[in-house]
């Protein structure tokens, strides 16, 4: 066992990650280092395409009272009105800053940073679309990716590459360090530190059709949630309308804020029908309850009626190519439809994790609704602060990383330098090796891909964009099923290095724990708000559920989910019923 | 359809050397060749190793040799490659060490990559927005954005396989997304040090690199770029 000593750790490498550990070793008195489970370039941020949404006023007048009120309304008035104020503020500065840092953001005709119309983000309080979504060709988020990554080299930021947290250890409500698996070796490694930030993304991957990189199976969440600590908001899970057909690759809602259409088989523009005021630049959770219904009602194109059309026919191509070149390939390469001549053969994909480890606007975890755990931070998908309510905007998670992704390094850091490494624990890395060693030894007869598909494909036809008590409550059960068959896994391959099958059951297990609490946590809302849809109570219901969803798991009775509540900060925006 | 999936294969702590081993797969022509990879490691060999992770071209974990091209195994579909009863063959990318499978040592590659200051240098006090800049300067350097660092160019490179010392496309095009950005002062520092003989003069213009490039990168006009740059400079 190798044992290392840092005052901040980071887990993860993604925007989140790399902008929590730069502003930590700002902190010239603490030492920062970041694991990552990938090379940092390989993170999911990357994938991010269509812009970063901030009231620069580039375009037209903006301001971020507008951007803090399309993000509340986004949200379904859940969203916590400190964090979405704090947000909407900084932001600005944010961007500005990595335009500092070299992003290559596209550029006006003026020299400004160019800005496009994105879902829900309007003037005036909701009265037409306005240009906020700061982009960079349609690779935003690659640029900041690599930007980020490139300041991290800059500053000499220590990297543990291809190194798989199993474990955190919090003794007495104190995080003292993690417990990694070193891939290349297989050899476990423990991390003494001070403070710990957890950036390592959402779970995706629990769905069939999802946008989601192959990584992203909620392993930090569940690590937080097999200890007793809570899970905040999971039944709200996004499903961005315009995944390319099949395959869920995410096709920016960009498209759409350039001019696209959505167009059902006979040619119908039917978001005009559900949104009459802003039609296919909705928010993201009423444009694929949309295309759900147009799907169910008949109004599917393809011979199997299984698809909506994106069309950018009517756009020229030099708009169509020059900035939007990477959808553009992508339906090119996947689908073999070139959007210039012919629409794109859509459906919605899962995307994006609104619920995650509850913490303050610092960034600090919170053991139940008031308690923080000491010594530990969050920020980014993993993370539920919550600035995204019931439902995400477009362009804000990216704004996400950046401004909270910063906070909780800074707080970290702060933290770390006036507190002392505290005992390990004597067999720190025991449950971590435990787990190993069962998975590798075992003679169980399961084969961990098959339970994976299995949960992939009933969480997409029980838990997604439409739900009811009784789909929900059979995939309770077969949740436990799948549950106590991921007990009988065992790994074929016994090698020491680079063992991904390894790692794939480990990832499983976390997956299959995230879909407990996600599913508990749906059954259990008995309202309809942003992203969590129920067809037996269709209404949003603020007298009963304005309130924060915290599920526990039972640690004395496996498998029972414990259902808790913490308050909604509300402000400035009065909830209101949420119409566009 | 079936095809004949031909994977170089090596496991350091049982085999002597890399030998080939056949899956026979049931797969779609529109499937992509990391959805065969995937379907033989969760269902036939779990021990198959490779890298990926965005699965759809954007992260660059997955550049191998396929059909002697290197290419993305997340970019490359079936019907682009071979017809039913066809076969095709899967090795890891040239010039870094195998680990296992179509797994290799990314660390020289990044080493490379580190090499050249690839970041923006410019320590002039910031305006209190943002910098501005045309689009056409924009522009200007908007080729060498697009990288993901997959190393498919470096690792086609002839000269990079025999001089593993040469920096390599890949670091070439990150100098040169900072040499040609109206907006960086590093430009000299990094021109000097691609000026050594681990740097441009290395390339031979084989335009392995371009046609490796899954971005669509014109690699070795880059590095032309950068050459030229180099001798204007000295002028």
């Amino acid at each position: 066992m190798q044992h290392h000593r840092y005052d901040v750790i980071v887990v993860g490498a993604g925007g989140s990650g790399l902008m929590a550990s730069l502003y930590a070793a700002k902190n010239k008195n603490v030492s920062v280092a970041v694991i990552s489970k990938l090379y940092p370039t390989r993170s999911h941020t990357g994938a991010a395409q269509g812009g970063v949404g901030a009231a620069l006023g580039n375009v037209s007048e903006d301001h971020w009272e507008w951007h803090m009120y399309d993000t509340v309304k986004g949200g379904d008035y859940l969203a916590d009105q400190d964090a979405a104020e704090i947000f909407a503020k900084d932001i600005i500065d944010a961007v500005y800053e990595l335009e500092h840092m070299g992003l290559p953001f596209s550029r006006l005709p003026n020299g400004k940073i160019a800005q496009r119309k994105f879902g829900g983000h309007t003037k005036e309080f909701g009265k037409a679309a306005v240009e906020r979504a700061c982009y960079a060709v349609d690779r935003t988020g690659h640029m900041i990716l690599q930007t980020l990554y490139q300041q991290n080299v800059k500053a000499g930021t220590t990297f543990f590459n291809e190194f798989q947290v199993l474990d955190l250890i919090i003794e007495d409500g104190v995080c003292r360090g993690v417990v990694a698996y070193e891939i290349s070796t297989g050899e476990v490694h423990v991390f003494q530190a001070k403070s710990v930030v957890l950036a390592a993304g959402g779970y995706g991957r629990v769905f069939k059709i999802t946008s989601n990189a192959l990584s992203l199976t909620g392993d930090l969440m569940s690590i937080y949630y097999r200890k007793g600590l809570p899970l905040e908001d999971l039944e709200f899970y996004q499903f961005h309308p315009t995944g390319i057909a099949k395959l869920g690759i995410l096709i920016t809602e960009g498209a759409r804020g350039e001019g696209g259409i959505l167009r059902n088989d006979s040619g119908e523009r039917f978001m005009e029908r559900y949104a009459p005021s802003i039609k296919d630049l909705a928010p993201r959770d009423i444009v694929s309850r949309a295309i759900y219904m147009e799907l169910r009602e008949g109004r599917g194109a393809g011979k199997d009626k299984d698809y909506l059309l994106l069309d950018l026919t009517h756009l020229p191509r030099d708009v169509i190519e020059g900035r939007l070149p990477d959808i553009t390939d992508f339906s090119r390469t996947y689908l073999g439809v070139d959007p210039v001549t012919a629409p794109v053969p859509i459906q919605p994909t899962a995307h994006y994790a609104m619920g995650g480890i509850p913490t303050t606007v610092d960034g600090e975890c919170l053991a139940n609704s008031s308690t923080t755990v000491r010594g530990l931070y969050a920020a980014g998908e993993v993370a539920c602060v919550s600035l995204h309510g019931a439902n995400r905007l477009g362009t804000n998670s990216l704004g996400d990383l950046i401004v909270f992704g910063k906070r909780a390094g800074i707080a970290a850091a702060r933290y770390a330098q006036d507190a002392q490494f505290e005992d390990l624990p004597a067999r720190a890395d025991g449950a971590a090796l435990d787990e190993i060693e069962r998975l590798k030894s075992g003679h169980g007869t399961e084969n961990a891909a098959r339970i994976r598909k299995e949960l992939q494909e009933t969480m997409m036809d029980n838990v997604s964009i439409y739900r009811t008590d009784e789909t929900m409550s059979r995939q309770v059960e077969i949740l436990k099923e799948l549950q106590a068959r991921y007990r009988n896994v065992s790994v074929t391959d016994t090698s020491t290095k680079y063992n991904t099958e390894l790692m794939e059951a480990m990832e499983l297990g976390y997956m299959l724990d995230v879909a407990e609490a996600m599913t508990a946590s749906a059954l259990n809302r008995k309202e309809s708000r942003g992203a969590h849809a129920r067809e037996d109570f269709p209404d949003r219901d603020d007298e009963n559920w304005l309130k924060h969803t915290m599920a526990y798991r039972d640690l004395s009775r496996p498998g029972e989910v414990n259902i808790g509540y913490k308050n909604v900060v509300l402000g400035k925006f009065e909830p209101k019923p949420r119409v566009y | 359809m079936h095809v004949n999936l031909k994977i170089l294969r090596y496991n350091p702590e049982v085999d002597k050397k890399p030998h080939w081993e056949t899956y026979n797969v049931e797969c779609e022509p529109g499937d992509r060749v990391l959805d065969l990879l995937n379907h033989v490691k969760w269902y036939v060999e779990p021990t198959l190793t490779y890298r990926r992770s965005c699965a759809h071209g954007v992260c660059g974990s997955d550049a191998m040799l396929i059909n002697g091209r290197n290419r993305l195994a997340c970019k490359i579909l079936i019907r682009d490659l071979t017809k039913d009863g066809g076969t095709i063959t899967v090795e890891p990318i040239r010039g870094l060490k195998v680990e296992k499978d179509l797994l290799v040592d990314m660390d020289p590659f990044f080493e490379s990559y580190r090499a050249v200051l690839p970041f923006f240098i410019n320590d002039d006090p910031v305006p209190a927005g943002e910098r501005l800049q045309t689009v056409e300067d924009r522009e200007r350097f908007d080729q060498g954005t697009k990288c993901i660092l997959c190393a498919a160019c470096t690792t086609s490179c002839p000269i990079f396989w025999v001089n593993g010392r040469y920096l390599g496309p890949a670091a070439i095009v990150q100098a040169h997304r900072f040499i040609f950005d109206s907006r960086d002062k590093g430009t000299s520092e990094r021109l000097n040090l691609l000026n050594q003989n681990t740097g441009v003069w290395r390339c031979r213009t084989a335009y392995n690199c371009t046609e490796a490039c899954p971005r669509e990168i014109p690699v070795t006009q880059l590095i032309e770029e950068v050459k030229r740059a180099i001798m204007y400079q000295q002028a």
